[in-house]
């Protein structure tokens, strides 16, 4: 990367931080949906404590994942609107390192909160202390998954009027590996089990799709572009 | 040898929406020193060759040659070369002119003498470095825009509809912007609706959906 990309890809960064700061209450509704899902169980089921330490990674992982898709909408769209989006394509940096800036801030806002934010809806939901460290770890690796590939799925539908609904489509079914893994990496380490294996294999997913993903989500914005 | 040549050569363009030509069959060539004004009724395909010429839309047919080599071959040096302000001009509303200014800076890697602070007085929009451009009236927004033009080191500057909601102090400002850049060996290509007057380089005026180049006088 030469020194002006990097520092195009800083200020990229940077900018979308300051967007999501100047618009905090958007920034705010992942978060709290995700709250609200998991805590919404208990009162739902039952506040039976062997019945939720169960449910608890699959729900947590589940509103999570929700959560992140929900905000995905923010990733281009606007960009796309009022046309900053063009301009990013017309630089003469990499679009893949530019995507993958506005990914990253994406990220920041989305994935870290909820991470930060699992701890304490695990303890609500009687997950021992080995859980929720695990559960931290997934989410760590496994949201960022999320966001990169939710980006190709938003780059791909963002000319469409009501891409919504086709977006799901195209991301849930990439969403699913993380999904099972990761929450049943948390269930093993609550019942004292190995978990190298799944984390391997999150890992592995992250690592592709941090390299994949760029490539195919700047592909095909400049698809939607035109 | 019409392949080596120092400007943009676009050959044997043609462009359609839906099931309807645009143009067919649109060849010329801008160096140095031209201006070409593209004009034509509403939807005559003013906007989609400009995006061509752009490269950020893809002719049905033919190529768009950058200094003999294919524009999506050689990228980056002429999206250096490029400035391209659309109908949508890129500006976020939540972001002041300053910090709109600086993105498109590090976007496009400028390295230009004067400051961002000094570009925005000259588009007249001192005193509202710090207001958030959503703020801005129409005109300021587009004012906004046009700052880019005196931050760029770009030789080539695609221009759609720039005069749009700008008064008429801030048109002579353009127009004097666009002679220097001419005459500084720039090209130039522009549509409006409005007259423009550029008092450099050569005039070239294409009108839609005819494929000659008219040298204006």
């Amino acid at each position: 990367m030469s020194p002006s990309t990097l520092s195009a890809f800083i200020a990229l960064i940077k900018r979308d931080l300051m967007l999501s700061y100047r618009h905090r209450n958007e920034l705010l509704n992942p978060l709290l949906f995700f709250i609200i899902v998991v805590t919404l169980f208990p009162l739902g089921v039952s506040p039976e404590k062997q019945l939720l330490q169960t449910m608890a990674p699959g729900v947590i992982w589940v509103a999570a994942l929700l959560a992140t898709m929900l905000s995905l909408d923010t990733l281009f769209k606007s960009d796309y609107d009022d046309g900053t989006l063009e301009q990013m394509m017309l630089s003469p940096h990499s679009n893949a390192v530019l995507v993958l800036a506005k990914i990253i801030s994406h990220w920041l806002v989305t994935g870290v909160p909820i991470i930060l934010m699992a701890p304490l809806l695990g303890i609500f939901m009687f997950v021992p202390a080995e859980g929720i460290s695990t559960l931290m770890l997934t989410l760590l690796l496994g949201t960022p998954i999320l966001s990169l590939v939710g980006a190709i799925g938003m780059a791909l539908t963002l000319g469409l009027n009501r891409g919504g609904m086709l977006l799901s489509l195209l991301v849930l079914p990439l969403y699913i590996p993380v999904l099972i893994f990761s929450a049943n990496a948390v269930d093993a380490s609550m019942s004292g089990l190995e978990i190298k294996g799944q984390i391997y294999f999150i890992s592995a997913l992250l690592v592709l799709s941090i390299t994949l993903a760029p490539l195919a989500a700047a592909t095909a914005l400049k698809i939607s572009v035109e | 040898m019409a392949d080596a040549s120092a400007g943009l050569h676009l050959k044997s363009i043609s462009c359609t929406r839906g099931y309807r030509d645009l143009f067919t069959d649109l060849e010329f060539e801008l160096c140095p020193g031209q201006v070409l004004r593209v004009e034509g009724k509403n939807g005559s395909g003013k906007t989609s060759l400009l995006r061509i010429m752009a490269g950020l839309a893809q002719p049905l047919e033919g190529e768009v040659l950058w200094q003999g080599r294919k524009i999506d071959h050689a990228e980056s040096e002429y999206l250096n070369n490029l400035l391209f302000i659309g109908h949508r001009a890129g500006i976020k509303f939540e972001l002041t002119p300053v910090e709109n200014l600086c993105m498109a800076k590090s976007l496009h890697g400028s390295h230009s003498t004067i400051s961002i602070e000094s570009a925005l007085e000259k588009v007249g929009l001192y005193g509202f470095e710090d207001i958030p451009c959503g703020r801005l009236s129409a005109g300021q927004k587009r004012r906004v825009a046009l700052a880019q033009l005196l931050l760029t080191h770009a030789k080539f500057w695609i221009l759609d509809e720039p005069y749009t909601s700008l008064d008429v102090n801030a048109v002579a400002m353009l127009e004097s912007v666009f002679a220097q850049h001419v005459e500084q060996g720039g090209v130039l290509v522009i549509t409006s609706h409005q007259p423009v007057t550029v008092q450099a380089g050569e005039q070239y005026r294409l009108v839609l959906p005819k494929t000659e180049l008219e040298a204006l006088v």
